[in-house]
């Protein structure tokens, strides 16, 4: 459920209660403080916020973020940048008989899109799949 | 940060695609990486200096040429962030169950 993949990060868990419930500790700023972090997040497509903890050495604390998408109480997607590092963070909830399939995925990890890297992406995807396969070879 | 200058010595695509040539095909010199790029041999020579920087690459010196090999290895900081966000999420998950616990 959880191995490190390079590719992208998929939890999944089943929670005994209703999604609604559940979109509100995604979404509300305080209570996404509870088990997140601080925040400024607004649940608008294309809001700009940051995520911060603490500092510790060798990084600021503050991760860049954007709402990329969202659909009450079903799917919340955001940007998560972070020392050089992009990614997406999609969040799905699906209601079963006793509660809410919540799926968490991170995925797209590549380096931030500055100009720099534009019209790379699709290498950048192909490229973190083959590190896959570098890695395994390393030990 | 360690991140930042891997991603810029990658950023490039031909420098990427010297980098995965040599993790694939072991150590090469600068005239056979030449041949296989497209590009003129200033130009290999001088993105094999930029990965070398960053530690991707490494050279050694036989004879009258230069080998270059990859260095793997040095990706282990990318590898780390997955792991990391591995465990975060699922620390996170934990506290976002007991978040919901206390809610109503």
């Amino acid at each position: 459920m959880d191995t490190p993949a390079t590719r992208s990060l998929v939890i999944e868990k089943e929670l005994p209660h209703p999604p609604e419930k559940i979109w509100r500790a995604l979404t509300q700023g305080s209570l996404i403080k509870d088990w997140l972090m601080d925040n400024d997040f607004e649940p608008v497509a294309g809001h700009k916020f940051t995520f911060r903890s603490t500092p510790v050495p060798n990084w600021n604390g503050i991760i860049d973020c954007e709402v990329l998408a969202l659909e009450p109480n079903k799917k919340l997607s955001y940007s998560w940048g972070s020392m050089g590092m992009a990614s997406v963070v999609d969040w799905t909830l699906s209601a079963t008989a006793r509660g809410t399939l919540v799926r968490m995925e991170q995925s797209g990890f590549g380096p931030d899109q500055d100009a720099a890297y534009k019209g790379a992406t699709w290498g950048w995807t192909k490229f973190m799949g083959n590190l896959e396969r570098v890695v395994a070879g390393m030990e | 940060m360690k991140t930042d200058a891997i991603f810029k010595s990658l950023a490039d695509p031909t420098r990427r695609a010297i980098f995965e040539r040599l993790s694939r095909n072991g150590e090469q010199t600068v005239r056979t990486l030449t041949d296989e790029s497209g590009v003129s041999q200033p130009a290999v020579s001088k993105h094999l200096g930029v990965l070398k920087r960053a530690g991707m690459v490494r050279s050694r010196h036989r004879g009258r040429q230069t080998h270059y090999s990859a260095q793997p290895r040095a990706l282990a900081p990318l590898v780390d962030w997955m792991k990391y966000y591995s465990r975060f999420w699922n620390d996170r998950f934990d506290k976002l169950e007991d978040l919901l616990k206390r809610m109503d």
